[in-house]
This record gives C-alpha cells, structure tokens and sequence, in this order.
C-alpha cells in the first residue's frame, strides 16, 4: 500500500529534477549578473548570445520543425509567417492582430491544404 | 480673439500627432533618460508609472493580451502531452510551476514516457534550458535595485522565462529602476497563470481539439517571439545578433539535432558582438 504511495510520487521526483536543472541557470546567471557592471560590454555579449539563440529557435520552428507542424508543407509555414507579419504591421504593430492571423492562416491551410 | 484660438489649436495638432504616433508605432518612443527635472534632480523616464505597486499592476496589464494566449496556448499542447503520457495532471501543473520554461518540460516528459535515466533527464533538460543563464545575466542588472536583499533576485530569477524576458527586455529601460521588478513579476505571474491554466485546458481537451487547430496553436509560439523581435529593432547589436541567429539555427540543426542552440547561441552571438563592436569603432 505505502509502496504504490511512493510510486505515485515518483513523477514528481522526476520533475524537480529538471526543475533543478533549469534553475540551477537562472541562479548562475544572477550570481554572474553580479559582477558584471550595467554599462559592461560583456553583458552585451551576452545579450547577444540569447537573442542569437531565440532568433535561431523561432526560425528553425518554422523552417525545419520537429513534433506536430511537420505535417504541415513549408508553403503554408511561410504562407502564414507572412500574412502574420503584413497584419502585424497594417494594424500598428497589434501583436494580438498579428499572432491570430499567422495562426489562424496555418490552421486553415491544414484544414484545406493547397493542392 | 484669433491668437488664443490658433494656440489653441496648435496644442491640439501637437497632441494628435503624439496619438497618431502611438497609435503607429504601438511602441513608445525610444527615449533615452538622459536630462533630469531640477526641481526634485531626479532623472525622467519616458515610462513612469507612478509607484511600484502600479507599475505590477501595469505588467498585469500588458500580460493580458497576446503574451497570455501565447503561453496559453503553448501550454495546452503540454497539458496534452501530459495527458497522452499517463501522467496526472498534478504532475503536469507541478511541472509548469516548478520548471517554467516549456522545451525543457517536454523534454523531460517524452524521456520520462521513454524510461530514460534521472541522469539522462537531469542532463537533457539542463541542455535544453541553458538559455537561461545568458537572459538571466542580462536581465537582472536592468531589475535589481542595489541594496536590496539578494534572495530577491534569486526569487524573481525563477519566473525569468523567454516571453517574460523579452518584454522585460523592451520595457525596463524606460521606468524608473524601482518599477521594473514589479513590472516584470506582474507580467511574468501573470502569463504563469495563463500557462497553469492551458495545461489545465490541454489535459482536459487532449483528443478532443481537431488537428488543424492544435496545429495552428502550436504555431502561435513561433509566430509571436517573430513579431515580438520584428517590433523592436531600436538596438544594432540586438539586430545583428538575431540576423546571424535566424541565418545559424536552422544550419546547425541540420548538423547537429542536440547541440544545434547552444552553437547558435554562442557562434552566432560572438559574431554579432564582434561585428557591432567593429562597427562602433569606426563610429557608424
């Protein structure tokens, strides 16, 4: 009886660990942002770094994804990044405006895909 | 009567032309807080949102919108996950709650599906979520207020997350130093709701949603970080660094599937810094 308790705490186990994992980073990044004055440029190298490696992230979700959008043909990807980004900036920079319409467009060419 | 009516309507051209630019531009203007108001030798911000307490409130405020049904959305397709796993949806919110940071929570949830080593796990998600630290480094100068307790930051460093960071990142220049940290945790306790909440909403729609729809809800994710970057191209560097990422990730994921951020990360990044740099030393 206790051991099916246990058992069932196991998957929370498992998740604190990649818990700690992931803030073990955020801890070394204060501990390091600590010694690094504002105006340093090696906080600009860092800074650098993140969104070197956001762009990278958002770009090969797109292009190259892996999981569920790979059923998806790369027309209708960039059919939908660039009727997303057109409605962003006709609506004055509306993110809101802009997200809904790229996603909306990438459901609906999954819906009925292009011949 | 005439000159008091032309004044008048002066003051009326200028502020529409502020209203239009808002409206436009969406974003504030990009002013440096350099001159200070002599009466109280304070240095102004162009953002000030009057005291901390508002400027939470005013973070609340701006995670209501689309930053709340971006992470609502990218975590329903978690809570699915979770669901088609056999996990419970405790384990699921528990997740969202501890880890905050998606990649790493699917990671960890598809090698727990595959029966992976707590060693396997622990490396896998520490790989996955290493961003962290470089966002982490570069935020907090921008939040902290010296002399304050450093159990502080590490506290708020737990809610640092892309969304919350990137936002942060456009913001906080502009409000006085004290309304920053309210302003970020606002807004990131904010979209962590908006996530608990889509994870609730996955777990219980898993099977449920058809496929065209959970495919476009998957795509919100990258659709917003793009226009996010797209409407804030006020820093060079910034530029530069996401040019030579957008050019380095899909490159290096065709080399390497698990290494693929990290070098984008780094070997991008370095190169944009060096580029900046060589620019600003010719004074461009």
């Amino acid at each position: 009886m206790s051991d099916t308790g246990w058992a069932a705490l196991w998957p929370y186990g498992v998740v604190l660990v990649g818990a700690a994992a992931t803030y073990i980073w955020r801890a070394l990044g204060v501990a390091l942002s600590g010694r690094i004055r504002a105006d340093s440029p090696v906080l600009d190298l860092f800074g650098c770094i993140a969104y070197a490696l956001l762009a990278g992230l958002v770009v090969r979700m797109i292009v190259l994804p892996v999981g569920p959008l790979q059923a998806t043909g790369m027309g209708s990807r960039l059919a939908a990044v660039a009727l997303g980004i057109a409605a962003f900036f006709i609506f004055r920079r509306n993110l809101l405006v802009g997200v809904a319409t790229g996603a909306v467009t990438l459901a609906a060419l999954a819906f009925w895909p292009p011949p | 009567m005439a000159p008091p009516r032309r004044h008048r309507i002066d003051i009326g051209g200028q502020e529409r032309q502020g209203w239009r630019r808002v409206i436009r531009r969406g974003l504030p203007p990009p002013v440096k807080p350099t001159h200070s108001d002599p009466k109280t030798s304070a240095q102004c911000y162009p953002v000030d949102h009057g005291s901390p307490y508002r400027a939470a409130l005013a973070g609340m405020r701006e995670a209501c919108g689309a930053p709340a049904l971006v992470l609502g959305a990218s975590y329903l397709g978690f809570g699915s996950l979770v669901r088609e796993t056999g996990l419970s949806l405790g384990v699921g919110l528990f997740s969202t709650i501890s880890t905050w940071a998606l990649p790493g929570q699917i990671a960890l949830v598809e090698l727990y599906a595959l029966g992976a080593s707590v060693v396997a796990i622990f490396i896998a998600v520490a790989l996955t979520n290493a961003r962290m630290m470089p966002m982490t480094i570069t935020l907090m100068p921008l939040l902290r207020v010296p002399g304050r307790p450093h159990w502080r930051n590490y506290l708020a460093a737990h809610l640092v997350a892309v969304t919350g960071w990137a936002v942060a990142m456009i913001r906080c220049p502009d409000m006085p130093p004290a309304q920053r940290m309210p302003f970020f945790v606002g807004f990131a306790g904010t979209i962590l709701g908006a996530a608990l909440a889509g994870t609730v909403a996955g777990f219980l729609l898993s099977g449920v949603v058809p496929v065209a729809v959970s495919l476009g809800l998957v795509f919100v994710n990258p659709m917003y970080f793009m226009l996010l970057f797209l409407g804030d191209l006020r820093h060079r560097g910034r530029v530069l660094a996401l040019v030579c990422g957008a050019v380095a990730g899909p490159l290096f994921h065709l080399v390497t599937p698990t290494w693929d951020l990290l070098l984008t990360g780094v070997i991008g990044g370095v190169l944009a810094f060096a580029i900046d740099r060589q620019l600003r030393r010719r004074h461009v």
